[in-house]
């Protein structure tokens, strides 16, 4: 399947086709996390004709894969029209819900309409933690009774564990109670920026030593933690650099948030558009902002195409470098990550810190010895 | 084979990419590209035209083709895309279609 999934995201790149499209129906939401990054309040949504507008266009588009997010999608009370709405557009449907206002009901009609997968937000196997976090007292065992119901059905459920200070030392628990009930579990070490640039939740980011172990543990990786934390080989190659795309956002992926404002990603909030009053397949073409993110190679990046990580080991997201302030400069969540991966300290850590001119040296140390370089670097921050 | 029909299933998601009708089984996420024949024969499945007529109708009518060819053919693409869950098959017009 990698394969022609792999053929087919080409062909999408190379016609300019939006393969993949996250539509967040509402910001509302049942739930009060701590790590939210939304407003919760309704600013207008889209109303059930606009969003069935909005999903035909996307499908002439060629939107394949279409997240159905939010907020909680399950407070809009035409969820079930619009899901059913796009099942008949032929999209392939992913949801993501806390499933507390799953029961029975919920999850026959979720059932018959064939989603995916069900993406369901789980902080901690124990209640007092995963409550804390959403601040809605027994919201944990609401959420486990709804995914009961999905899994019972034949519906693929995936819990999505972000880790935070207070949840972290609880990841194995909730990885045995995926295991337990018959879901699937996936697991996101970042805390983003709030939607409005309010950068105060990062304090809930998980310390560096526990990234490191994170990044270690086999049962997380899908791969051997020797391979995914193996030390950068490298810059890449100028040539290489000119035709390397720093992700998908612009190029085959956008967001559509409840009020039809359309960004390159759910994490890179520039906007670019509203369908209310621009065509969704006009501001895929031709918005400037559309086109010049989509303009950018990592030969561009001033910073990371000289960095020893850019040749595979780094997770730069341009949104999270644009929402701290240059879209095209690194991202210092993502440089942390490279670093507690393996071991070596990127050309962005090098920059923040002014030893700019250090950066050389990394490579050529790196690549012969990764941790002693690591810390002699780090000792110069 | 005059009484075979044949209807999309509703467990699967589809979308041309590029001129080439790519599915998504959502039974076991396996992903498929059919070719041109496959293509007609979906694009016919409405679970009330008999798979007879669609090969008339879409492959013999549009293409220089021997007609029991193409209905061995056709034969042949509506089996294996039933093993995979994409069409349903009945010796009855199916009337549920997504």
């Amino acid at each position: 399947m990698s394969t022609l999934l792999e053929e087919m995201s080409a062909t999408a790149l190379r016609l300019g086709i939006p393969l993949g499209v996250q539509l967040d129906l509402t910001y509302r939401c049942n739930e009060r996390c701590v790590h939210c990054y939304l407003d919760h309040n309704d600013q207008g949504e889209m109303n059930t004709a606009e969003i069935k507008d909005l999903l035909e266009q996307m499908a002439t588009a060629g939107v394949f894969f279409l997240t159905i997010s939010g907020g909680e999608i399950l407070m809009r009370r035409d969820f079930f029209e619009i899901v059913e709405y796009a099942r008949g557009l032929m999209f392939c449907v992913k949801l993501k819900t806390n499933a507390v206002m799953i029961h029975e009901a919920e999850a026959d009609r979720i059932q018959a309409l064939v989603p995916e997968s069900v993406q369901v937000s789980i902080y901690s196997h124990r209640p007092e933690v995963h409550d804390a976090i959403t601040k809605l007292p027994g919201s944990l065992k609401k959420s486990l009774a709804g995914t009961r119901l999905l899994v019972e059905r034949g519906v693929k459920v995936i819990f999505a564990n972000v880790l935070m200070r207070d949840n972290f030392q609880d990841y194995s628990g909730v990885q045995a109670l995926a295991a337990e009930v018959g879901a699937r579990y996936t697991v996101d070490p970042t805390i983003t920026p709030m939607m409005d640039g309010d950068r105060s939740i990062l304090n809930l980011n998980i310390e560096r030593a526990e990234l490191e172990q994170v990044f270690r543990d086999s049962s997380l990786l899908g791969t051997s933690a020797e391979e995914f934390c193996a030390p950068p080989s490298g810059a890449l190659a100028e040539e290489d650099a000119m035709d390397t795309l720093p992700c998908s956002a612009s190029h085959t992926f956008c967001y559509v948030s409840p009020y039809g404002d359309v960004y390159p990603c759910v994490q890179f909030p520039l906007p670019t558009g509203n369908v209310r009053t621009t065509r969704f397949i006009d501001i895929w073409k031709h918005s400037p902002q559309m086109n010049e993110v989509r303009s950018i190679t990592v030969n561009d990046l001033p910073v990371c195409s000289t960095c020893s990580h850019s040749s595979g080991s780094c997770t730069r997201c341009p949104g999270l470098a644009y929402m701290e302030g240059n879209m095209r400069g690194p991202s210092s969540q993502d440089c942390e990550k490279s670093y507690a991966r393996t071991g070596v300290v990127t050309a962005g850590m090098m920059a923040r810190h002014g030893a700019k001119s250090s950066i050389g040296l990394v490579h050529i140390q790196g690549s012969l010895k990764p941790p002693f370089v690591a810390q002699a670097n780090l000792s110069q921050l | 084979m005059s009484h075979v029909y044949v209807a999309r299933a509703k467990e699967v998601a589809a979308r041309m990419v590029g001129g080439e009708l790519m599915i998504l089984s959502a039974r076991d996420s396996k992903l498929f590209s059919l070719n041109e024949t496959a293509t007609l024969i979906w694009e016919g499945a409405d679970g009330a035209t008999p798979l007879s007529e669609i090969v008339d109708q879409r492959i013999c009518g549009g293409f220089e083709v021997d007609r029991a060819v193409a209905f061995r053919d056709a034969e042949e693409v509506v089996e294996g895309l039933a093993q995979h869950g994409i069409l349903k098959v009945s010796n009855l017009p199916i009337e549920e279609t997504p």
